[in-house]
């Protein structure tokens, strides 16, 4: 693996005939690599998420992040489009689903691909990996942090995706810190028994010393050493479901 | 975590963004994620006008604290006005 990347703004037809905007990172190699849909987190489509997209490129995998506010607010700058979307409530769960998949789509027709890819998010991005991950054929998903999974608040207009897990669809990671009140531990767990429950192949790990968004290295939620331990989970995992050296 | 609880009125009112001023015809409240406060959780405010689009806005991410203080001003600053002067 050379580490070398080429990374650009790309448009493509989504589910719905209409164009979004994504962020693609693909890593220079002449054997077949897996790719990732990166789901950025509800501060919107980010520096950050994108520093993330460049990161699964110099690690060996195609990388994309759908701008997920695109379709309401193209051109405004990421923290506006999340100000809107933030105002209506956020992105529609079909939406998503849709979107990821059709960024799962693109990542499979690049002339490199070898036909897997796997999910990430992190954050509301987290339970919108699960949703995609039971609603798509996927190889590999991670669930970062990731609050409604199994709860829901009344106030809130997020829900719970709990009668989804049965269609998890491919294995699951889980990365969560224990010093997080959503999802708390006591959450974690019931996560854990569910997806026992229902046979899936699962693997978590929860982090002492770490809260919520303990990877967002612009943030003062960051943990340097958690974060590190964690990415080499993800390489691992990613390695695991993704490549197809076993 | 992001909250999701939006608080949402309409205004009567003007708001200076990027771009200059703008007639804004709405205003927003949550308590969620700040983009460039450092914190992680804020009293977000965002004035807008959706009709101008997403960029027509004036965003403030204050604590909690903050956040009070500012609404108790706000109140006592109209509390205070000479008998009168208040329109609607």
């Amino acid at each position: 693996m050379t580490s070398n990347l080429r990374a650009e703004t790309i448009h493509f037809d989504s589910y719905d005939g209409n164009s979004v905007e994504a962020y693609l990172a693909t890593t220079e190699s002449d054997e077949k690599v897996g790719g990732v849909v990166v789901i950025h987190h509800f501060p919107g489509y980010d520096e950050a998420t994108k520093e993330m997209v460049r990161k699964f490129a110099a690690n060996g995998y195609n990388a994309v992040c759908v701008n997920l506010y695109y379709r309401e607010s193209p051109d405004a700058s990421p923290d506006d489009a999340a100000a809107a979307a933030r105002a209506s409530g956020g992105v529609p769960d079909d939406q998503l689903v849709g979107d990821v998949g059709a960024a799962a789509k693109y990542l499979r027709a690049l002339a490199n691909s070898n036909q897997k890819v796997g999910v990430i998010g992190y954050c509301s991005g987290g339970r919108q990996s699960v949703l995609s991950a039971c609603s798509l054929t996927l190889d590999a998903a991670v669930d970062c942090y990731g609050a409604f999974v199994v709860e829901s608040r009344p106030e809130s207009t997020m829900t719970s995706i709990v009668e989804l897990l049965p269609n998890l669809s491919c294995p699951l990671l889980g990365l969560f810190g224990v010093e997080d009140q959503h999802p708390s531990p006591e959450q974690t767990e019931t996560l854990r028994e569910l997806l026992s429950k229902h046979g899936k192949d699962f693997t978590f790990h929860e982090y002492d010393g770490a809260g919520h968004a303990f990877f967002a290295v612009d943030r003062p939620s960051y943990r340097p050493e958690v974060a590190t331990e964690a990415w080499g989970e993800i390489w691992k995992f990613y390695g695991q479901h993704l490549s197809d050296k076993k | 975590m992001c909250t999701y609880d939006t608080e949402r009125i309409t205004v009567t009112g003007s708001a200076k963004g990027a771009d200059g001023w703008f007639r804004a015809t709405d205003a927003t409240i949550s308590y969620d994620h700040p983009v460039h406060f450092g914190a992680g959780h804020a009293l977000l405010v965002d004035l807008i006008n959706p009709a101008l689009g997403a960029s027509s806005r004036v965003g403030l991410e204050l604590n909690a604290e903050s956040a009070r203080e500012l609404a108790l001003a706000i109140l006592r600053s109209l509390e205070s006005v000479p008998a009168g002067l208040l329109e609607s």
